[in-house]
């Protein structure tokens, strides 16, 4: 009985999601252990490493500073992302496919090449490193994400819904705003908290591209060093897991409800 | 008679190089039930997309109520459309859809709520209103596609295969309760289909398209009846074919040399698409009998019957005619006491004159 | 048209003006702060016959095809299970719970298999608590096998996404039709699941390819001194060497290898897409 269909396959991907979950798991467990040194024997529970958290003004500026990269950043690529992905859903033009292509490159390019690349530029072009250069580079690489989460919602867009509104006498202006927007809305909402969560997390890129003003990632970075400020860094992750994890599951119910809205059947999760 | 609603004249569609319309003329009366019928393909649908105005004739003209649509976008058009798709609007309940073409009519909001549930019953759901749309059956759909429509009071409703997405037994139902509806509005109706059943149940009149052009308008009755040539013929139920050959015509006759049936002379009328030309002459499965013993009929000729399809009610020989070996198909209805004959027997079958059609 | 433009307006300011400055700037060169400006190729001469470089570029290629070849062989079975083995209905939940822990913080993530990996870390406390072993291993951090297993866990989802879409599509009565013709389990997942299911999985290894040889984080933080790959290399010359010619030459260069390596795998899938239809 034991060895029926599949127990071959219970027993190893049960290993491969604790080979998957392994440091997920191992970071609230470090940032509750009451031990200046991130290793096993654990010491026992304490929240003190979040009350440092609490004090730390560099780390306060970091995280404002990557709050304001990622939510602009979530903003301008969702817009371009709506624009590239209506145009390519409904409209035919010359080049199309070459065109998508080449905007969604860079979601398959190495990062290093995207940070370098724009770092070379900045410094030609003479601009000084900023938090607006790294909003740039973010949009880049962002907007590839928006287009494929936006696509597939202007794609489940039955066009005569379209036919339909403006057959019974609406325009074209209102047809947009009182049939596709709202049945695309969860798309939108799905894209924006993605390039959200994305931007927030992005580290090469700010690394490359950061002036004086470091992002959080990059905040990060540079604390690793010190062996002292980790399990506080190991607070740091579990928030931020727990904050991504939030707004994935947010993203995710807000793509069902649109799923759910046009009716049609739900079929796999992300990208 | 009064003026056409719809009037096309030398209508031409081209996308790139495939034409899908080819010089229609087509006059649609007030007030009938008219079908657009013709197999996939064939350009019924760009036809009826041309009307609404979501395509542009390449060329020609189209005029409704006797206005040319020369340039008035489809928002602007005295038609209102069912897709086939329905393009019911998710996001909006039953009375929001319904409401969704008088609002933006800008009407003030107690007609608005009047006409919507007068529209609602007229299609029998009552109690739906406050629905979300993605709760309705197939069938409720579609109602709810027509009380959207007919609540405008177009003066043409145009119906893009409004059946197909039915199931057969909604299908029979829906398709006399449309032609109740169209009776009660007394609106036009054009219907566009692939289903010759639908078409001639429903219809006033049917036009029937091959290859972007119009092969025949007629009433249903005349279709069947009088195909005007061997394509219609055979897309319009069943239609045996028997080679022949012209002989010359005299006055109001024709006289032809057919396959296993000799020759014959036939009125004119016979070749409802005209004799030149005319290389076939075809006969309904049903106007032949197979002749049981002691029956007689006006002529007879001999056959062996190849295969038997047995329905319940009716039984579908594939016989070959005697001498020239013509295969034709044969229908009997099966009636008490009629014995059901097997493969290989040989039979009579009969038949008369004036059943036969000659056709190009 | 005018739709896309804005998207596409940035794209080209944002990626291709970039991308080719990058290649102008690597036939420059450059000595302390001045920058001169005539085609020279100095830097790819450089970048190509310079033993440490060709050593780092191999390194990289090597890692990058190790990992590549480590997440295909462990999503795949994932993949599989996934897509025969889970209820249509629970699908959808297994391929959120396999994403879940990407989304925690990248530096994060890798560092923690630094806390894993380690001397004292938990795999060593974990075999010496059970009287494996009785010295910690050292062959675990710090080198290469470190960075291949730490990259193979970054991107495993990203693999058995594409193999579980491919999965997914594989028409199960073609299944059905190979067992009514007499083929056993084994025989039938060779003859007919793993074909049909290779576009996903050469779309799985370009897109853990891709990224991994450009790795930068993983190399510096689990790699130790003869863990470093080309990215790293490439980040000191733009920044501590001040070299950035040869920096953009080598860059061009990784991207060129890249290119090749991503075309000759975009060719086997074109093949298999067609198929012997």
């Amino acid at each position: 009985m034991m060895r029926g269909k599949g127990y071959f396959f219970k027993w190893y991907v049960a290993l491969f999601l604790v080979f998957l979950y392994a440091p997920a798991i191992l970071l609230p467990v470090f940032a509750f252990n009451d031990s200046s040194i991130v290793s096993f024997p654990l010491k026992g529970f304490t929240t003190k490493w979040f009350e440092v958290l609490q004090s730390t003004e560099a780390l306060h500026v970091a995280v404002r500073n990557s709050l304001m990269i990622a939510v602009t950043t979530a903003i301008f690529s969702t817009l371009f992302g709506v624009l590239a992905a209506r145009a390519s859903t409904r409209f035919a033009f010359p080049a199309r496919r070459s065109i998508m292509g080449f905007i969604m490159l860079p979601m398959v390019l190495p990062e290093i090449i995207i940070g370098v690349s724009l770092l070379v530029v900045i410094i030609q072009l003479g601009f000084e490193l900023s938090l607006f250069t790294i909003i740039l580079g973010h949009i880049l690489i962002c907007t590839p994400f928006c287009i494929a989460i936006l696509s597939s919602a202007f794609m489940n867009l039955d066009r005569s819904l379209e036919e339909a509104s403006i057959d019974l006498g609406q325009t074209r202006w209102n047809t947009f705003w009182m049939v596709i927007f709202p049945l695309v809305m969860p798309g939108i909402v799905a894209s924006l908290l993605i390039a959200f969560t994305i931007s927030l997390d992005e580290f090469i890129i700010a690394f490359f591209l950061a002036g004086t003003e470091p992002t959080l990632p990059v905040y990060i970075w540079g604390q690793l060093r010190f062996p002292q400020k980790l399990p506080s860094l190991m607070a740091l992750g579990t928030l931020l897991l727990v904050l991504s994890i939030s707004l994935l599951l947010l993203a995710d119910y807000f793509r069902r409800r649109g799923l759910k809205k046009t009716g049609i059947e739900n079929s796999g999760g992300f990208l | 008679m009064t003026q056409p609603i719809i009037q096309l004249s030398g209508v031409d569609k081209f996308y790139g190089d495939f034409q899908a319309l080819s010089q229609i003329d087509l006059d649609i009366r007030t007030g009938e039930f008219f079908s657009l019928l013709g197999p996939s393909g064939c350009g019924k649908t760009t036809l009826l997309r041309s009307i609404a105005g979501f395509e542009t004739p390449s060329a020609g003209s189209l005029h409704i109520d006797g206005k040319s649509m020369d340039g008035v976008p489809a928002n602007k058009r005295p038609t209102n459309m069912v897709f086939q798709s329905y393009a019911i609007f998710p996001h909006m309940s039953v009375a929001e859809n319904v409401a969704y073409g008088l609002k933006a009519r800008r009407l003030p909001k107690a007609e608005i709520q009047e006409r919507v549930s007068e529209a609602i019953s007229m299609v029998g759901l009552q109690g739906f209103d406050s629905r979300a749309s993605h709760a309705l059956s197939g069938g409720q759909r579609q109602r709810v596609a027509l009380a959207r429509a007919l609540v405008l009071k177009p003066r043409v409703l145009l119906l893009d295969e409004p059946l197909s997405a039915l199931d057969k037994k909604m299908r029979e139902q829906m398709q006399s309760e449309l032609r109740r509806l169209q009776r009660a509005v007394g609106i036009t109706f054009v219907l566009v289909t692939h289903d010759q059943e639908e078409a001639l149940t429903m219809s006033d009149r049917i036009a029937v398209m091959f290859d972007g052009k119009i092969a025949q308008v007629a009433t249903p009755q005349m279709l069947y009846g009088k195909p005007s040539s061997r394509r219609v013929g055979n897309f319009i139920g069943m239609m045996n074919f028997l080679e022949a050959e012209l002989l010359g015509t005299s006055g109001q006759t024709v006289e032809v040399d057919v396959q296993s049936l000799g020759r014959l002379t036939l009125p004119l009328s016979q070749a409802p698409g005209g004799v030149d030309g005319c290389q076939s002459v075809g006969i309904r499965p049903e106007m032949l009998t197979i002749l049981a013993e002691g029956q007689t009929a006006e002529r007879e000729i001999e056959a062996v019957v190849s295969e038997v399809f047995y329905y319940g009610d009716m039984t579908y020989y594939d016989v070959t005619l005697l001498q020239k070996d013509a295969p034709v198909t044969v229908t009997m209805r099966n009636t008490a006491g009629r014995k059901v004959l097997a493969a290989g027997d040989t039979a009579r079958v009969g038949w008369s004159p004036v059943s036969l059609l000659l056709l190009r | 048209m005018v739709l896309i433009s804005p998207t596409l307006v940035f794209t080209l300011l944002m990626l291709a003006v970039p991308l080719i400055m990058v290649l102008a700037l690597s036939f420059w060169t450059q000595s302390y702060l001045t920058l001169d400006r005539s085609f020279s190729l100095e830097n790819y001469k450089t970048a190509w016959t310079e033993p440490m470089y060709q050593y780092l570029m191999a390194r990289s290629l090597k890692i990058s095809i190790f990992v590549t070849a480590l997440t295909v062989l462990l999503a795949y079975p994932v993949a599989y299970f996934i897509s025969f083995h889970v209820t249509p209905k629970r699908k959808a939940m297994w391929i959120f719970l396999i994403t879940i822990p990407f989304w925690t913080s990248y530096l994060m993530r890798i560092f923690l298999w630094k806390v894993i990996l380690g001397y004292n870390g938990v795999v060593n406390g974990s075999l010496m608590g059970l009287g494996l072993i009785e010295q910690p291993l050292s062959f675990i951090l710090y080198n290469q096998n470190a960075v291949v297993l730490t990259l193979a866990h970054s991107w495993v989802p990203f693999a058995i996404l594409p193999i579980f879409v491919a999965l997914e599509r594989v028409d199960r009565s073609l299944i059905e039709a190979a067992e009514d013709l007499g083929d056993n389990r084994l025989r039938r997942f060779l003859r007919v699941t793993l074909p049909l299911s290779m576009p996903g999985v050469i779309a799985a290894t370009i897109i853990v390819f891709i990224p991994t040889i450009g790795d930068y984080v993983t190399p510096r933080l689990v790699g130790g001194p003869n863990g470093l790959m080309i990215s790293n290399i490439i980040e000191l010359q733009f920044k501590k060497a001040n070299n950035a010619p040869l920096g953009a030459a080598l860059a061009v260069s990784a991207m060129a290898i890249v290119t090749c390596v991503t075309l000759v795998f975009v060719w086997m899938n074109r093949k298999f897409m067609r198929g012997p239809k």
